[in-house]
């Protein structure tokens, strides 16, 4: 293989070899001795224990934090590029300045090669949160490949009339850009949206400087004829043959080749590691949900019943409430706490509202509804909204009761949670109130609902959601 | 009884408790010692409206439903004899055509069980002073018996129009109140003062209590049916 390798293309051979030692670095340390000795830890995700052994043998100290465990993720957050350096300082306990050098050192002393292996990297490790990687993501796009092989066709075809016309300049262009195209847009389809806005950052330097669309427009237009003059122009100058630019290439695609053998077994590993530690934490994900809907349903009305022993209509009713509330959950598979199919009007949601959070917080809620008129969807979200905001309050308020009052109205329904507690300042959220809140706001302006909060330290909060009624709705209700 | 000062430091409102439950009583009795004079209790209608007509209490706190009959039963068969003897109408929770029909009978007010005692001694206060006590949900209760408008065409002349709807501002008052403001928070919120808040609901209280308007009655028996 390496004197394959030899025969392309010599410097891409030599860091072929120097990759292949880095990654199956267990039993090559010592043929490496040259490379400078930190060097594997860029790629090692598998023994850093085991490498900071070796390291202290030979006699190279390097500061290091604890070394987190699980499977290598990319870092997103502090990330310079992909986060590829800072995911592994984090595996592995170094420091990302360290790391950083290292690649970039590696990049320089391979003439680029460890760039290459940094984009490798960056497709084929997943980022933090996520599962699968770039390179995973864009096998199963089956769209994306069926664009990919369009785009694929159609250049072959450009090539095969390009031969046709003897123009073999196009020829030699044609497979790098089919690669290029193919590659990126994948890529582009399958990267998480924050990647894409570094990305777009990179590949569209003008997207922030123009004030006005159409200037942007105008300017990223005359770069990319700039761009192409640029190309023509160099291409012209260079005016090479066919042959030599292809030599190149078939190095960049043994390359590839290469990488892929040398890395495959260690990326199946990693895969494999995943697999087993995704389902073990399905399985601990479903063991603690069970748990949660036990606890808020059943639990809860045992200890209520124990509390209200004595009032054997209030047992028999909560015992009632409990065993449909079961077998809804076990049978219709709808989850406890979800409104939808419980309530059919706004006067049943709000009493359920009450009933849940009274039961499940041992907050008394005050509730008061004026009207009716059968749910919907906008009424659905905004009395999730509305739960939401009642369970905060029974929560973090601290009051004694929660006022909880609807109003439905000819071409509105609005809703007020109120409570004396020790209030907040809307200006300055804390954070566990602020997701909350978001909550509330996103539910309601996604049916074009409005919400406003009133509160201030001490003196209490009002949650006041108003919803227009479409009309439907009203339709239906006139006619009723 | 009228010119009797209501600051606080004034006399102790004297006040009898109907309510069929023993524990709910002792519960009140408690809550309420040393604010007032409880002079009396009764479990039932027939001796509540005895006793109470024996000890002239100032106010009774009156559960809506008892087991020989509706509190609406006590309230007019003691203000015949004895119209100076307010009430103020207490429930877990009850059906609003019951609560309504109380207050219709003559009650100045109704509040929840859920009531902490200083709030409850307070609205004793106020109903010892002639004032109305609504609760979040007796407001509910009135703004949803006063939503539907009046129909422009009538097909039978009211008594009086002016008592078959609420004006913009008690129907603002209301709102607030159903929401959990009190009084004083809604006279903040209105920029009026808390005497103005007690004069309008005072107002929704005469017009419940006089209204002829069958939207009310239709209002009862809708809810009934549903």
């Amino acid at each position: 293989m390496v004197e394959n390798a030899g025969q392309a293309g010599g410097l891409g051979a030599r860091a072929v070899a120097a990759g292949t030692a880095a990654s199956w670095a267990a039993s090559s340390v010592e043929d490496d001795v040259t490379q400078p000795n930190t060097r594997p830890d860029t790629e090692d995700a598998t023994g850093p224990s085991g490498w900071a052994a070796r390291l202290e043998a030979l006699g190279v100290k390097v500061r290091r934090g604890p070394a987190s465990s699980g499977p290598l993720r990319r870092e997103i957050d502090g990330s310079f590029l992909g986060g590829v350096a800072a995911g592994i300082a984090k595996r592995t306990g170094f420091d990302v300045g360290v790391i950083r050098a290292i690649i970039v050192v590696f990049a320089l002393a391979t003439s680029g090669f460890g760039a290459a292996v940094y984009v490798v990297a960056w497709l084929l490790i997943p980022a933090t949160g996520s599962e699968t990687s770039i390179g995973t993501r864009a096998l199963r796009d089956k769209r994306g490949l069926g664009l990919a092989a369009a785009v694929t066709s159609i250049l072959v075809l450009a090539l095969v009339i390009a031969s046709a016309l003897n123009a073999g300049w196009i020829t030699s262009l044609s497979v790098p850009l089919i690669v290029c195209g193919v590659g990126l847009a994948l890529v582009w389809r399958n990267a998480p949206r924050a990647e894409l806005d570094v990305l777009r950052g990179l590949t569209d330097p003008v997207a922030k400087s123009g004030p006005s669309t159409r200037k942007r427009r105008f300017l990223r237009m005359l770069l990319a004829l700039g761009l192409l003059l640029l190309a023509l122009g160099m291409l012209l100058g260079i005016n090479p043959t066919a042959s030599e630019l292809l030599r190149p290439l078939a190095g960049v695609l043994f390359l590839i080749g290469a990488i892929a053998t040398a890395l495959g077994p260690w990326w199946m590993r990693i895969v494999r590691e995943n697999v087993a530690e995704r389902q073990a934490r399905i399985r601990a994900e479903e063991r603690a949900e069970i748990a949660t809907r036990v606890h808020d349903s059943v639990l809860q009305t045992l200890a209520l019943i124990q509390r209200r022993a004595g009032d054997q209509h209030q047992v028999v009713q909560l015992a009632r409430a409990q065993e449909r509330e079961l077998r809804s959950w076990l049978f219709d598979d709808r989850p406890p706490g979800s409104m939808d199919g419980k309530a059919d009007t706004v006067a049943d949601a709000v009493r359920l509202i009450q009933q849940d959070v009274e039961a499940q917080h041992g907050m008394p809620v005050d509730a008061v509804t004026v009207g009716n008129c059968d749910l919907d969807d906008d009424l659905l979200a905004m009395l999730d909204a509305a739960r939401e905001a009642t369970v905060n309050a029974a929560k973090w308020s601290g009051a004694d009761v929660v006022s909880l009052f609807a109003e439905v109205e000819p071409d509105s329904v609005s809703l007020f949670v109120r409570d004396r507690g020790r209030g907040f300042d809307p200006a300055n959220v804390a954070p566990d109130r602020k997701g909350l809140a978001e909550s509330v706001h996103a539910r309601m302006a996604r049916r074009g609902g409005t919400v406003t909060v009133r509160s201030a330290p001490g003196e209490g909060t009002e949650i006041g959601l108003t919803m227009p009624r479409s009309a439907a709705d009203r339709q239906s209700r006139r006619s009723a | 009884m009228s010119d009797r000062p209501t600051a606080a430091g004034a006399r102790k409102p004297r006040v009898f408790l109907v309510d069929d439950h023993g524990m709910f009583r002792s519960g009140v009795r408690s809550e309420l010692a040393g604010e007032v004079d409880i002079v009396g209790e009764a479990a039932d209608v027939a001796p509540a409206i005895e006793q109470i007509g024996d000890t002239a209490p100032d106010v009774v706190l009156l559960d809506v439903h008892l087991p020989g009959g509706g509190g609406q039963d006590v309230v007019a068969a003691v203000k015949s004899g004895h119209p100076d003897v307010k009430f103020l109408a207490l429930s877990a929770s009850d059906a609003p055509e019951d609560v309504i029909a109380v207050i219709r009978a003559g009650a100045r007010g109704y509040v929840t069980k859920t009531i902490s005692g200083v709030e409850l001694v307070d609205a004793i206060r106020r109903v010892a002073a002639g004032d109305a006590v609504f609760s979040p949900r007796l407001a509910g209760f009135v703004l949803d018996a006063f939503a539907a408008a009046p129909a422009p065409d009538m097909d039978r002349p009211t008594f009086d129009p002016e008592l078959d709807q609420l004006t913009t501002r008690e129907r603002e008052v209301l709102r607030l109140i159903a929401r959990g403001y009190t009084y004083r928070e809604v006279a903040r919120e209105l920029f009026i003062s808390v005497k103005t808040v007690e004069s309008h609901v005072s107002s929704v209280l005469r017009k419940l209590q006089l209204s002829t308007r069958h939207q009310l009655t239709r209002w009862a028996a809708e809810r009934r049916l549903t």
